[in-house]
């Protein structure tokens, strides 16, 4: 992974001094609540409804073990003893003390880790495919690049008062695994016509109360061109983007209501002036990729003898099935480490589950560890034959509930329980669907299923590219829940469809049964539920859902 | 009053006139507005005139005007509206303005490092501000990752 030098750890250094002077300055009443807010929302720092909420960069979901130690160290430190892994693969604490930030900055700049640009109206972390480097279906490691971007993207000083938030993603696999068309900008590795590898450009994706997906503003862009190209579409959407409403200041209501063809033209315009001067040496790149080379793998890995396994063990096949995928190199998996437990929030992981984990992965996966979208973790490269050991460890610390991609492997923001903008209490009704739906050979036969349920119309937890979206309202001071089927956020992505009035929350349960009951008894062979809405469309179940409304 | 200036503070000897003031100095400033309506008279009374720019005003109405002024202003209606960071760049690398660029109105002083970086060399702080310890502000990164005005052109 990308290891700092010396400007880089300057950099951070000096961010952390920074934002210290200005804490202090705020604490002795010398920067107003309303000058603050940004500065420290640049860093990350939020203030919640119960305390302040850090949001630390986790750059394209990679972590060392070092790192993960550190997030452990602060989770005991300065937390209640955990951590919340996000969305956009970034990690949160919820309950710092607004004085104690700046040492945590400091704790997380000994380890190369920041929390700039988590959060204001800025461009935001850049995020990526967590299987990137390992699929076999990837025409190209996207990290490199996210690097490249991340650095560009650090204190750019003409973008840090943007119209509002900017999000990035970088995909460079044939299936789309980072919601790359639902960014500000998402750039897709492709070959061009002549066999040269570049990027596709597309503007104007994005969740939030108006999810809108992203349309090409350019077919193809060759990689020296790529940080002109992103100036040129930062610096039309600075200076033109809606600044008199909130609510339609991000790049996708600039794209839409300038129209794709104009917008494309404007950032052309203004590419043709800047590209020269600023391409990227094919050396740079080079010296990037270096960076994420493959691990030293074994030339004769031990695939050992999993069938044997698997026969003796019922749970372990469950998990195996489940919770590992294939990796390019013959004889080793990727494992996913499930942090929806029924019992805990979806994303949260203990201090001491960090610990372990960082453990395991010294002793099984050369030191790495991934954050994924889903809000789960990723180990990326295990031996075959190693995999009995690490799954007996992953059991004794709760972290082998084999549901990824179930419907229990929800996505869920922390909802009224943390969030001072949410109408709904999303992790409750987590719980309630966990506890309902407890029979694991069901939730396996139902196969994959993403539900992502958001508190509020803000959208956090990205309901509307959910197969099942559920939206908590607030109607007159009662929480009720709007449910959309039929989103995606992979190659076709696509919006849920509203399937009919919000339900009362005591119904959310009910209602998903019968979608699911709706699913069993028309599914096809093998048809997965978002194949089946989307033959079927979602008449038959709202007819289903309502039938006693 | 006194302003920070390359780096230095000195005192401010400029007056912001508002749009239909009476001209009775040399070293005033105008609105994008006024210049493009007075820019004759202007020019015959003054010997030394700035220009006003607000992030709404399109500078393309002004470029070959740009040597007339011995000073730009970048008037911030709010610190968070960042369109004059852009114009600040393009002035500075595109449309080599090499003269004063100063930011003016609401910016804050944490903001003076990113403003320098993208071309601005004069700042007139509000008032409740400590201009020496402000001045630090120049300084607070010696190191950074990307191309720009300070550095590079636009």
């Amino acid at each position: 992974m990308y290891q700092y030098n010396e400007v880089d750890q300057t950099l951070v250094d000096e961010r952390v001094r920074q934002f210290r002077d200005q804490t202090k300055r705020f604490l002795a009443g010398h920067i107003s609540e309303d000058q603050f807010r940004p500065l420290r929302l640049m860093n990350g720092l939020y203030i919640q409804t119960h305390a302040p909420m850090l949001r630390i960069a986790v750059p394209y979901g990679l972590l060392s073990t070092k790192q993960l130690r550190m997030l452990a160290y602060i989770a005991r430190t300065y937390d209640k003893d955990y951590a919340h892994f996000t969305t956009r693969q970034n990690v949160q604490f919820n309950w710092p003390k607004l004085e104690r930030v700046p040492d945590i900055l400091a704790d997380l700049a000994r380890v190369q880790m920041h929390a700039i640009q988590t959060s204001g109206n800025c461009i935001r972390n850049v995020t990526s495919d967590h299987l990137a480097g390992i699929s076999p279906d990837e025409l190209e490691d996207p990290r490199p690049y996210c690097e490249i971007i991340r650095q560009w993207s650090t204190l750019h000083p003409e973008f840090a008062f943007l119209p509002r938030k900017f999000k990035i993603a970088v995909s460079g696999a044939k299936n789309d695994r980072a919601a790359t068309q639902l960014h500000d900008i998402g750039l897709y590795l492709i070959t061009g016509e002549d066999g040269e590898i570049g990027f596709e450009v597309l503007a104007g994706g994005g969740l939030g109360r108006t999810p809108v997906i992203g349309q090409v503003v350019r077919p193809f862009l060759q990689k020296k061109h790529l940080l002109s190209y992103l100036e040129a579409i930062l610096r039309v959407y600075n200076q033109l983007g809606r600044r008199d409403n909130k609510y339609k200041a991000r790049i996708k209501i600039l794209v839409r209501e300038t129209g794709i063809e104009k917008f494309s033209a404007l950032v052309e315009k203004e590419w043709q002036s800047i590209k020269i001067g600023m391409e990227l040496d094919a050396s740079e790149i080079d010296r990037m990729k270096g960076f994420f080379k493959a691990p030293q793998y074994k030339l004769q890995p031990d695939h050992g003898n999993l069938a044997d396994a698997e026969k003796q063990n019922s749970e372990f096949s469950t998990w195996l099935q489940h919770n590992t995928v294939s990796h390019k190199v013959a004889g080793y998996s990727a494992v996913y480490i499930s942090l929806k437990s029924p019992n805990d929030p979806p994303g949260d992981i203990t201090d001491k589950q960090l610990d372990t984990i960082a453990d395991l992965a010294d002793r099984y996966s050369f030191g790495q560890v991934r954050s994924t979208h889903r809000q789960n973790l990723l180990l990326a490269d295990i031996e075959k034959s190693k995999l009995f050991d690490l799954w007996q460890e992953l059991q004794a610390q709760n972290l082998a509930t084999p549901n990824i991609g179930s419907l229990a492997d929800m996505i869920c923001c922390p909802g009224l329980d943390f969030c001072s903008l949410a109408n709904a209490g999303s992790i409750g009704v987590a719980k309630e669907i966990n506890d309902v739906f407890d029979n694991l050979d069901y939730v396996h036969d139902l196969g994959e299923i993403k539900i992502n349920m958001s508190g509020c119309m803000n959208g956090c937890a990205h309901q509307s590219v959910g197969h099942i979206g559920i939206l908590g309202v607030d109607k007159k001071g009662v929480e009720w829940y709007q449910l959309t089927l039929g989103g995606s956020s992979e190659n076709k992505a696509a919006l849920g469809e509203r399937l009919g009035p919000a339900v009362a929350k005591d119904q959310v349960v009910e209602a998903l049964s019968t979608i699911l009951n709706v699913y069993t008894d028309k599914r096809e062979d093998g048809e997965r539920f978002l194949d089946t809405v989307n033959r079927i469309g979602i008449t038959p179940f709202k007819k289903q859902v309502y039938a006693n409304h | 009053m006194q302003i920070i200036k390359d780096r230095q503070i000195i005192d401010n000897q400029w007056h912001h006139l508002a749009d239909g003031e009476t001209v009775n100095s040399n070293y005033a400033t105008v609105s994008v507005e006024r210049w493009k309506l007075e820019r004759d008279s202007l020019r015959t009374d003054m010997n030394n005139i700035g220009l006003r720019i607000s992030p709404e005003d399109s500078i393309e109405d002004i470029l070959d005007d740009l040597d007339y002024f011995d000073l730009i202003c970048l008037d911030f209606p709010a610190f968070t509206d960042g369109r004059l960071f852009s114009t600040a760049r393009l002035l500075r690398g595109r449309y080599e303005y090499n003269g004063e660029l100063r930011a003016i109105g609401n910016f804050i002083r944490d903001q003076i490092f990113f403003l320098s970086r993208v071309g601005v060399n004069a700042f007139e702080l509000q008032e409740s501000n400590d201009i020496t310890e402000a001045l630090n502000g120049l300084n607070e990164f010696s190191v950074t990752y990307q191309e720009s005005s300070n550095n590079n052109p636009a």
